[in-house]
């Protein structure tokens, strides 16, 4: 059935008055079916300035070659490779919110997965222009895959971790794409029948026909159920596969079995604090705080406390492993890590990836969505520094000390980091401009269940004893969205 | 003689639409689909529509992802140009796992979404078959057959009883987008 009566012990993840199907498409469709106001305006001009950043950083490097990089002899691998990392740990939340949690029926997914995948889409697209361009010469970009060729086909080394990152990285990148569009279709039929002109023409075309009847939703159920159970293990593999293009090496501080576990969990803890920066933002700017509730913030806020926990561990355990092991190669690499010359990359490594998401065990600050923000940007900068240390510390210092070197970035490696953010934003801003951003199919899903009003409705017909009601009213009073007269409103029978 | 080819029964509610397709059931009148803004669970088997065989399609082509993987390991490191990497084997059968799972994924999304939109003619530019513009916005749609049908006075007050907040005769099947 569309309804049934979910306990008043959950909190409500859809608030607000007078809340029906046609207020939610209303709400939702707002920034779609309107021009821009002045704060998109500014975002977007900001985004493409740094996108064109990265057209010049990114096209003075296939010019001139990745000698326009900071690399020398000794640190091969720098900037290019951790901002890589870091794009597709970034990536991998908007997966486990759209596939993880569809498996686990967690309902409040649903006013967040849109933008997460979209999110998803677009950091892949960011780290996969660092994979063609560290390549050196990118026109040869692939050489990567098993193609017939006129070496005497001559194939690719399938025994090495870089060629399965390039299956991994384009299979996650095509199924994360097929999934946010099927999941599309229905949104943009709503757009369609709503639109007219040149509009509704556009969106005709890119809506496949969707008619919303029973068979369609039926198969559209299953797709996106199946989506979900092939796209879990997939995710974890993406990163998995990452982390073994060091783990796989014999690199002092690469070279531990830790390393699949520990990237797929920084990964979800980077992933979620790029969510949070977004969606606090999105939420005000948008007007959809009936959509996104404090529910949903403090949710995220505890994801992320748990991986940075774990990430913590990890860090410990690494810590550990290098002085268990006895091979004097491995502790000089992470005494060099601690105290060496990155030690202050380390050092904020630690604060801000293990000191920073403890805050969150106080529920004054996961509610607060200034502080929330704040550090949702720590742990981002946090999980940088992490890829920068594990892949500059463990290269600077090699086997061979005459060989020791620090790695300076030049203003390429600048303009093409700070440029995959500004494509990252250009990108982000169009999908807010021209495609819904919370799924409206399935936030009509959850009003005649998990909504305040339903809520308050069955209330006040006395249908849940009234130490439960007591219950529910406290735990809405960290809402924004909701007022002192709604959380009374509970209190009346009828 | 009306022109009439459908009768749509429109609701603003999802379950007064339920309970409208018990009510004209129980009055034995066929409906012919339903078009609703949000997937409505348990309309399946009220309408008696077949549970979907998409998983076995996406199991077939997820199996034929491992064969095509696994060969394509299989033909260019042993067979086509084996190659002594540091005296390694030929067939290491733990390094084909990634590629053959990633190929195996792949081939499993592409082949049961393909088939999804194959069944359903959902591809870039169809022409969509909607019958009332509002059921992709806030109505539960109820479409009946108007010529199999033809107590259409019986229909109007079944689904009027029922909640429905509109009731309309159409005499082109699908609304226009030219």
């Amino acid at each position: 059935m569309s309804s049934h009566n979910e306990s008043i012990l959950r909190e409500p993840l859809v608030t607000g008055k007078d809340i029906t199907y046609a207020k939610v498409t209303d709400d939702i469709l707002l920034p779609v079916e309107n021009k821009p106001n002045k704060a998109w305006w500014i975002g977007f001009i900001i985004a493409a300035l740094g996108a064109m950043l990265w057209v010049v950083s990114v096209g003075y490097t296939f010019w001139t070659g990745i000698g326009a990089w900071g690399l020398n002899k000794t640190v091969g691998w720098a900037w290019d490779i951790t901002d890589f990392v870091w794009w597709v740990g970034i990536g991998h939340a908007g997966t486990l919110i759209s596939a993880v949690l569809l498996l686990f029926r967690q309902n409040w997914r649903n006013s967040i997965n849109r933008s997460a995948e979209a999110m998803t889409i677009f950091a892949v697209i960011c780290a996969a222009t660092y994979v063609v361009a560290h390549m050196g010469r990118p026109w040869l970009a692939y050489w990567i895959f098993p193609l017939p060729n006129q070496f005497g086909s001559l194939w690719v080394n399938f025994n090495s971790p870089l060629v399965w990152d390039a299956f991994a990285i384009s299979t996650y990148f095509t199924v994360s794409l097929v999934f946010w569009y099927c999941g599309l279709l229905p949104d943009i039929a709503t757009v369609r029948d709503r639109a007219t002109g040149l509009k509704r023409k556009i969106y005709k075309v890119l809506s496949f026909g969707w008619n919303g009847s029973v068979k369609t939703w039926q198969r559209f159920e299953i797709v996106s159920l199946i989506l979900a159970g092939i796209s879990t293990p997939l995710v974890l593999s993406v990163h998995t596969i990452v982390s073994m293009d060091f783990a796989t090496s014999v690199i002092p501080g690469w070279h531990t079995t830790i390393f699949p576990p520990y990237f797929v969990a920084g990964a979800i803890f980077s992933g979620f604090a790029m969510v949070q920066t977004l969606l606090l933002i999105l939420r005000k700017v948008m007007n959809f705080e009936n959509y996104i509730t404090m529910f949903h913030i403090e949710s995220m806020n505890k994801i992320i406390m748990v991986t940075g926990s774990i990430v913590g561990i990890a860090y410990l355990t690494e810590l550990f492993i290098a002085w268990y092991s006895g091979s004097e190669y491995e502790m000089y690499a992470f005494a060099n890590r601690i105290a060496g010359p990155y030690a202050w990359a380390y050092w904020a490594m630690m604060t801000c990836n293990v000191i920073s998401p403890q805050l969150f065990w106080f529920k004054k600050i996961r509610t607060s969505i200034p502080i929330s923000w704040v550090l949702s940007i720590v742990v981002n900068i946090g999980m940088w520094f992490e890829r920068f240390v594990i892949i500059v510390t463990s290269l600077h210092r090699d086997y061979l000390p005459s060989s020791w070197a620090m790695f300076y970035p030049t203003w390429v490696d600048v303009g093409i980091f700070i440029g995959s953010i500004g494509l990252f934003f250009t990108l982000f801003l169009l999908f807010l401009r021209f495609l819904p951003s919370i799924a409206i199919a399935e936030v009509k899903l959850l009003l005649k269940s998990a909504s305040l009003q339903q809520k308050t409705k069955l209330a006040q017909e006395g249908v849940f004893p009234d130490e439960q009601v007591k219950y529910f009213q406290n735990s809405l009073e960290k809402y924004d969205s909701v007022s002192e007269e709604d959380i009374k409103a509970l209190d009346v029978r009828k | 003689m009306s022109n009439t080819k459908y009768i749509l029964g429109s609701f603003a509610d999802p379950d007064e639409m339920m309970h409208g397709i018990d009510k004209l059931q129980a009055n034995n009148i066929g409906i012919y689909d339903c078009f609703t803004p949000m997937p409505i669970h348990g309309i399946e088997d009220k309408l008696g529509v077949k549970p979907s065989r998409l998983p076995i399609a996406a199991f077939c082509f997820g199996a034929l992802g491992t064969c095509l993987g696994f060969s394509l390991l299989y033909y260019t490191m042993a067979y086509d140009w084996p190659m002594n990497i540091g005296g390694k084997p030929s067939l290491p059968l733990p390094n084909f796992v990634p590629v053959t799972f990633e190929v195996t994924i792949l081939l499993c999304a592409l082949g049961m979404v393909a088939t999804f939109f194959f069944r359903n003619h959902l591809f870039p530019g169809r022409a969509p078959r909607v019958m009332d513009l509002r059921a992709s916005d806030d109505r539960f749609v109820i479409a009946i057959d108007a010529r199999e049908n033809t107590d259409h006075t019986l229909i109007e007050s079944l689904l009027k009883d029922a909640g429905a907040v509109e009731v309309k005769y159409n005499e082109r099947k699908y609304v226009s987008y030219e």
